[in-house]
């Protein structure tokens, strides 16, 4: 039994497996690569000595993204995007280079590593002119000086949903185009559990009676992990009351209004720990995301805490499911997980800026634009026409538009980076059932130590 | 090649440069083959350094360019000199050494002494270019225009026009000398201007080859920023908002009325509240880095505890994988053992598997609920959260992965100690323990010693080892800031300096140099110390 299941969840679990392996690989990679190009960028006097290293060896350099072939160039428009965009970027953009008489490049780099590359490729003077990217990563861009503002003409402006427009501005500077959106949502085993839940707490007992029918081993399937996941628990933590970051009177983010150690996190903390390894036992550390997908798949838990990511992997599974919104606890607030926009930069003293600006205003906001995108990669359009029509095609959309209604839009703040690891860290603790005053304060110390408030 | 040549070619050549006296043997440009490779080669290297000195040209390094010369013509030097015969064995080398090891910690030594982050990366100037840049702000009453790019006469010299409609008829032209109705231009149905009397309408490929200039340009308008273009068909009227004055090093935001000043001890702008603006730049802190390890007490007591650790994990790893790789050779060294290459295969399988994906796996087994261990056992052990669970996780995670190397090495070692000597011994009188432990080991010793050493340094820095099981975890209540149970030094720089959105390159640069001294120190002392241990066997 035991073996059977470790190996059917490797079965099942294999394209998500290798996409976390190449996940980790890529951060192996980026971290050397960081320290490649940390070496690497600097004056040009480095660059020089590197030179000379090069004429020793009698070879370039790994064309990651040190190579002075990528980059920008006058006449040819270069892009950076993920593989899986890739190809329906150069498609549709093939028309934008015909009408404007220019070249357009697409070239792949994979969207875990872009912020960290792009940084690093714009202080060292080869950066591309366009590149797509997530809400949450303004706050470092804008630090770096690594994007150039955007002016929207209202009209464009006004396709667009408002929210996605403020989470991409900063400052009062719209720093990318938006696209599309997505958020974490339930999905449940129809044949299992039916009814959605109205509730976190009728959620765990459908799913408490089926796990003593032993018709499931699981109650739910959410990724806690070793070190935590407060995307994930954002959602159950804001239903409780707890939050991050306070606001502002523009309803901007404020960094001087930290929240973790807050009373009110605490107390929701503390709530969420009754369903821990010392309560319920329905969120656990040993759910992580290398099993919560196979977990689901293979029948042993009725309900999955997943996102627009794992709907593929849905449709070709033999599970009958359904997207519904993530249940907040009973008698208080919704849950609120958080919404990421996705969206195009144009990059600080691109050589083509006209054009990539004229691409980004123009063309990014263009509904046709956004369709060939979604055919590619299924998300959430922010743009009006887009969404009716993608809505249309797909139901599934319409279903995960509407579970981001309570939604808020991640912090887009520099200090956001920040809080991930300690926080994280405090909320697996207190799953594992240590005291949440003394988790919390301490990660809440943490992190107002490294944003210097 | 050149070699093989030698003895038809060579003597036939005639109008080799360097004589066949010289005393660097056959390579040092006998025969025609060695010539015409060496040519060959030099010419290759001359290029790269044309190609080296370009970008240096470009960027007005002079001193970069002499650099690359000097090298070259140093090169050149050593092959054509008849003189240099140890130099012309050395000096590829040395080049090497100096590219890849060398001049790499030099680099991390000076950033270690610089604030280099995110925030931090370029240039004063650089980072109030941003501010100002992200300053432009578009108000409520600011007029938004379709705009066509023209110039006055040549499209690619001609001074920019910016032809701007309104949308309600009204048509401008806009100079650097300030906005003007225009007559008698034709506008589409978007608004677009298309054509007018005067000006050339640049197409958007002309556009693009002036971006440079487009970006600075901007029609004066009697407020605020002027009006500047977005894209290749809008403009709009923006509004600056902070702006650096020079006479007294600070930014003022003209909304607010704050005003920031610049401290170049920080690299940031900094108001009276000691609120910053996010676009800092690159300043040097001396040893603030290290000193902020060695005697900030939370990093301290973190950095030191690591360290013990850190001293522990590669001990006790390289003793494990030591002795079990050792006992599986001896056994397999055993002349009555049967079937002995199948055992050897099986023993190098988990060596020649891709360690990143069995890092991972090792995990996996780990896992306390659903893992192989816990459950094949039957066990309730918490692997990844338990302290000394994990540590030993890790420990055992590694050896498994490491003792082949070390069967390997023994094996290869054993064979060379001849066989008789063991005999000898036994004839003496030795049982086996005595024979292995005062004949074999010490012979033993002279070629694992080395190997050692380098598993030694290898699993100092075995980041792959603890950051694939365990992420450096489990963390104590104090949180990831003070280093988790299973944390090297290397995980530990890596989570402080590259965590999340942050990159701290300059303390990360400070920490790699510890490492960097720790490593050398340990190492230097070890390798003298065998030296010592050496001469008294002797």
């Amino acid at each position: 039994m035991s073996c059977k299941l470790l190996l059917t969840s490797h079965h099942q679990a294999c394209p998500q497996r290798t996409r976390n392996l190449q996940n980790r690989m890529h951060a192996l990679r980026q971290s050397s690569r960081k320290e490649d190009t940390m070496r690497s960028r600097s004056a040009s006097a480095v660059a020089g000595i590197a030179a000379i290293a090069l004429m020793a060896t009698a070879c370039g350099g790994d064309g990651d993204t040190g190579g002075g072939e990528e980059g920008s160039a006058e006449g040819t428009l270069v892009i950076w995007s993920d593989p899986e965009r890739a190809d329906a970027i150069q498609s549709a953009a093939a028309e934008f280079a015909e009408a404007n008489g220019i070249e357009v490049d697409v070239q792949n780099v994979s969207f875990d590593d872009i912020q960290g590359d792009i940084v690093n490729a714009h202080q060292a003077g080869n950066a591309p002119d366009v590149f797509i990217g997530a809400h949450d990563w303004t706050g470092n861009l804008l630090r770096n000086g690594t994007v150039q503002p955007i002016e929207l003409p209202t009209d464009r402006a006004e396709s667009l949903d408002e929210t996605a427009v403020e989470a991409m501005t900063l400052e009062g500077q719209l720093l990318g185009v938006p696209y599309a959106q997505e958020n974490i949502f339930l999905m449940r085993n129809t044949e299992l559990a039916p009814d959605a839940p109205e509730t976190f707490e009728e959620l765990v007992e459908v799913g408490t009676d089926l796990k003593d029918d032993g018709e499931t081993s699981e109650v739910l399937a959410m990724a806690v992990g070793q070190e935590g996941d407060p995307f994930r628990m954002n959602a159950l933590m804001t239903s409780a009351g707890g939050y991050l970051f306070g606001q502002d009177d523009n309803g901007d983010w404020d960094p001087e209004d930290l929240g973790i150690g807050s009373d009110e996190t605490i107390e929701a903390m503390e709530k969420i720990a009754e369903y821990g390894e010392e309560g319920e036992g329905v969120l656990r550390r040993s759910i992580d995301l290398e099993n919560e997908a196979s977990l689901f798949f293979d029948g042993e838990a009725p309900f999955f805490v997943a996102g627009p990511w794992n709907v593929g992997d849905a449709n070709t599974s033999d599970i009958e499911y359904e997207i519904s919104a993530i249940p907040g606890f009973d008698g208080l607030d919704p849950a609120s997980p958080y919404i990421g926009y996705q969206g195009f930069f144009v990059t600080e003293g691109s050589a083509n800026s006209a054009l990539a600006e004229e691409f980004v205003v123009n063309y990014v906001t263009d509904s046709d634009f956004i369709q060939t995108l979604y055919d590619a990669d299924p998300r959430t359009p922010v743009q009006a026409e887009a969404l009716e029509a993608v809505s249309e095609a797909d139901p599934n959309i319409a279903l995960m538009a509407e579970t981001g209604e309570n939604g808020m839009p991640m912090p887009n703040i520099p200090e956001m980076g920040e809080t991930w690891e300690p926080l994280g860290v405090a909320q697996a603790q207190i799953i594992s059932g240590a005291d949440a005053r003394e988790a919390l304060e301490t990660a809440h110390e943490a992190v107002a130590e490294r944003i210097g408030r | 090649m050149a070699a093989d040549r030698s003895g038809t070619a060579g003597a036939s050549s005639k109008g080799a440069p360097a004589g066949r006296k010289s005393p660097g043997g056959p390579q040092a440009g006998g025969s025609l083959g060695g010539q015409i490779t060496k040519i060959l080669l030099l010419g290759l290297f001359t290029a790269l350094g044309v190609w080296a000195v370009l970008p240096l040209y470009l960027a007005g390094l002079w001193w970069g360019i002499g650099l690359v010369v000097a090298v070259v013509a140093f090169v050149y030097w050593v092959y054509f000199s008849k003189r240099t015969v140890p130099a012309k064995y050395l000096v590829p080398g040395v080049l090497f050494l100096m590219a890849f090891q060398i001049f790499p910690v030099l680099y991390t030594m000076s950033t270690s002494l610089t604030n280099m982050s995110d925030g931090h990366r370029g240039s004063k100037d650089q980072a109030i270019a941003s501010i100002e840049a992200f300053s432009v702000t578009r108000d409520a009453d600011s007029r938004e225009f379709v705009l066509t790019v023209a110039a006055n006469g040549d499209p690619e010299t001609g001074e920019l026009v910016f032809l701007l409609s309104d949308g309600e008829g009204g048509t401008y032209a806009g100079t650097e000398e300030g906005l003007t109705d225009l007559v008698g231009a034709q506008v589409d149905d978007s608004g677009k201007i298309t054509d007018t009397i005067g000006y050339t309408v640049l197409t958007p490929a002309q556009v693009n080859s002036r971006s440079d200039e487009l970006q600075e340009f901007a029609v004066p308008t009697d407020k605020g920023a002027g009006i500047r273009s977005s894209g290749l068909s809008s403009a709009f009227e923006g509004n600056a908002v902070r702006v650096y004055d020079e006479s007294c090093d600070c930014i003022e935001d003209t909304e607010t009325g704050v005003v920031y000043h610049a401290d170049d001890e920080r690299g940031a702008f900094y108001d009276e509240d000691g609120q910053r603006l996010p676009q800092g730049w690159q300043v040097g802190v001396g040893l603030d880095n290290f000193l902020r390890f060695l005697f900030d007490p939370t990093f301290a007591s973190s950095f030191f505890g690591t360290l013990v650790w850190n001293i522990v994990f590669a001990v006790t790893v390289t003793f494990l994988v030591f002795v079990v790789g050792l006992a599986v050779a001896l056994t397999l060294h055993v002349p009555k053992m049967r079937g002995k290459v199948v055992y050897r295969i099986l023993v190098v399988l988990p060596y020649a598997m891709s360690s990143l994906a069995m890092y991972l796996l090792w995990r996996d087994m780990f896992n306390a609920d659903f893992g192989l261990f816990n459950r094949m056992l039957g066990l309730q052990v918490d692997w990844l959260g338990d302290v000394w669970a994990a540590r030993f996780a890790v420990i055992l995670a590694n050896v498994w992965l490491g003792y082949p190397y070390m069967f390997l090495v023994a094996t290869g070692a054993l064979q060379a100690i001849p066989r008789e000597l063991g005999q000898a011994a036994q004839l003496d009188g030795a049982g086996p323990w005595q024979a292995f432990r005062h004949v074999t080991l010490p012979l033993l010793m002279v070629a694992m010693t080395p190997i050692l050493i380098s598993t030694f340094a290898f699993n100092f820095n075995n980041f792959n080892a603890v950051w694939l099981i365990t992420r450096g975890g489990p963390f104590g209540s104090e949180g990831t800031t003070a280093g988790g149970a299973t944390d090297l030094l290397i995980t530990y720089t890596y989570r402080l300096a590259f965590s999340e959105a942050t990159a701290q390159y300059g303390y990360a640069a400070a920490l790699s140099v510890m490492i960097f001294l720790i490593v050398s120190v340990m190492s230097v002392v070890t390798l003298s110390r065998t030296k010592a241990l050496q001469e008294v066997e002797r």
